[in-house]
């Protein structure tokens, strides 16, 4: 059912979703579970297997890597001690374990948002706030081609792979001619993709290109979206302001 | 499937919302100009050529060699795509990668993706564009028209492009105390130092492809290098500064605490951030410099580790799709 909802209220939502969960002060873990209990209500509406979800959100998580040094740094109760004097303290596992929880709760809802919309209704929604018309072209472009020139890629890895052979570690050329081999596709594909950039001009200017994309005029939105859009809103900011005013 | 284990895509969370913000506004002021300037100068034709060599820099970034223990090197473009299309479209092209990445494969965060457009776009291209003309007319001096200098200046582009970006950041996490400045500065730069060889080389590579098979396309006429020179001061700039500020924010996290204090960083951010962070000795060590390179090695150890672990899962997943 949330796959039909209209492109600019999931989108609005999310943003608004993520920035509460970013506002959330570290400690309010009430308020957080309920930005959890939001966020799978959300996922149950999108009718996601769970498999999916966990695979695909768990990629994102090993930049959390980053914070744990805060582990160590953070000074408070002593939590276990490892040699060399290093002790993690009670409140630095707290202060790790709220930017994951946060990255991870944002992932998955931005996750739900790209899983239930296609990305062309996505960019037809950021056009609603004023993202110049140029760059708006040049990305949906981008999107357009971008499977084209990653099949393309695929083919020249897999010429590289039937050619030379799977390359055995110690073994073969070296480290230089691999890259410099790698290198040579990547030009190759640039190459590629200017050569069929070419051609995707003549073929726009033989239809009447003339530098100004046409788009179909997006419809109002009605009354029911409206008022939940509102009541996103107004539930996410009680949620961040009800952290900052008792945890902040 | 398409997700690139540069661990430079800073994900939500992360930043502060005040860091966020400020990110935001540094890349839509750049981005914004970067349009006006390709408006004015590039005619309409230029735009699908921007459009697919921006799916050609993101497909692109599947190319991988292998380097060790299931690592790989690969490339990120920005150097690459300063080269062959010009500073004000490589902007353009990178911020449509970027945004892509963000947006339909959650590589980085929404929230952060101003903060990850400053880093791949606009720090990326101003410094690969600096770097670039100054190493291409710096072997002109040596050399003359050696053949070779354009791939071994791309080589060194591509390097300091990484190296800065990483620096960058490894700063604005810092500056949201998300990760210590005395660990998150020099694990980003050490562990870019050798990601930015794997770029320099396929860059390079890339360049001596293009010259062998198209030589037109990178002809210096092509470039009016007066036109650009704002670029090339502000990759001078930006080159300088982060290179400066960052073993100064190391080795003293409390400037970066001083500055916080001064701009009313700690007003604003949602908590105080540097109050509980003791002042960055490690626990029981009494050596501060010790100290801080014991956190520098953990930190490599620890995002080598996280690079790993995305290899890894990114194996799993397309042997599961296979």
């Amino acid at each position: 059912m949330l796959h039909q909802l209209d492109a600019r209220v999931k989108v609005n939502l999310t943003l608004s979703f993520i920035l509460a969960t970013t506002l959330t002060p570290p400690g309010a873990w009430p308020v957080l579970t309920l930005l959890a209990a939001l966020a799978l209500a959300v996922v149950i509406l999108a009718e996601l297997r769970a498999r999916f979800v966990l695979v695909r959100t768990a990629l994102a998580l090993p930049f959390a890597l980053a914070a744990l040094p805060l582990l160590f740094t953070v000074a408070g109760t002593p939590l276990f001690e490892l040699p060399w004097g290093w002790t993690a303290s009670w409140e630095g596992l707290l202060r790790v374990a709220n930017i994951v929880v946060k990255t991870w709760l944002s992932v998955l809802m931005a996750f739900t948002l790209t899983a239930t919309t296609p990305f062309t209704a996505i960019l037809v929604a950021l056009r609603g706030w004023r993202l110049p018309r140029l760059l708006v072209t040049i990305v949906a472009l981008t999107w357009r081609y971008l499977f084209v020139l990653v099949e393309e890629a695929q083919r020249l890895m897999r010429a590289r792979a039937a050619r030379s052979g799977q390359i055995v570690e110690g073994r073969g050329k070296s480290l230089a001619w691999r890259a410099r081999v790698t290198g040579g596709m990547a030009g190759n594909l640039l190459l590629r993709g200017a050569d069929r950039a070419e051609r995707i001009y003549s073929a726009m200017s033989a239809r009447g290109y003339d530098g100004e994309p046409r788009v179909v005029a997006q419809p109002p939105l009605t009354a029911g979206h409206r008022a939940l859009l509102a009541l996103g809103y107004l539930f996410l900011a009680l949620l961040a302001l009800t952290g900052i005013l008792f945890w902040g | 499937m398409l997700l690139s284990p540069v661990p430079m895509h800073i994900p939500d969370g992360f930043l502060s919302v005040l860091v966020s913000v400020v990110f935001w506004a540094l890349s839509v002021v750049g981005v914004g100009y970067a349009l006006k300037r390709v408006n004015e100068d590039l005619g309409e034709r230029q735009v699908p050529i921007m459009g697919v060599l921006a799916a050609a820099i993101f497909a692109g970034q599947m190319l991988n060699f292998s380097v060790t223990g299931g690592t790989s090197g690969h490339l990120l473009g920005a150097a690459l795509a300063t080269i062959v299309l010009g500073p004000w479209a490589a902007v353009l092209v990178m911020t449509s990668v970027v945004g892509i990445q963000a947006v339909v494969f959650q590589d980085g965060g929404l929230l952060a993706l101003g903060a990850n457009i400053f880093n791949m776009s606009i720090v990326g291209v101003a410094v690969s564009y600096f770097t670039y003309k100054s190493m291409q007319r710096l072997l002109q001096q040596l050399v003359k028209d050696q053949p070779w200098s354009i791939p071994v200046s791309g080589f060194v582009a591509g390097w300091v492009s990484i190296f800065i970006a990483a620096l960058a950041c490894a700063l604005q996490l810092a500056l949201s105390g998300s990760s210590p400045a005395n660990v998150a500065i020099p694990a980003m730069s050490g562990i870019h130092a050798l990601i930015g060889i794997g770029e320099g080389l396929i860059t390079a590579g890339a360049l001596a492809f293009i010259l062998a098979a198209q030589r037109d396309l990178l002809q210096p006429a092509a470039a009016p290098v007066g036109s650009h020179r704002a670029v090339w001061v502000g990759g001078l700039v930006i080159a300088v500064l982060l290179a400066i500020l960052s073993p100064l924010a190391s080795a003293h996290p409390d400037g970066l605490e001083w500055v916080a204090e001064q701009r009313g960083f700690l007003d604003l951010a949602q908590e105080p951030l540097y109050e509980i962070i003791p002042d960055y000795v490690l626990p029981g060590i009494g050596n501060e410099a010790l100290a801080t390179i014991l956190a520098g090695v953990i930190g490599v150890g620890l995002v080598l580790a996280a690079t790993l672990a995305v290899a890894y899962v990114r194996r799993r997943v397309q042997s599961v799709e296979v």
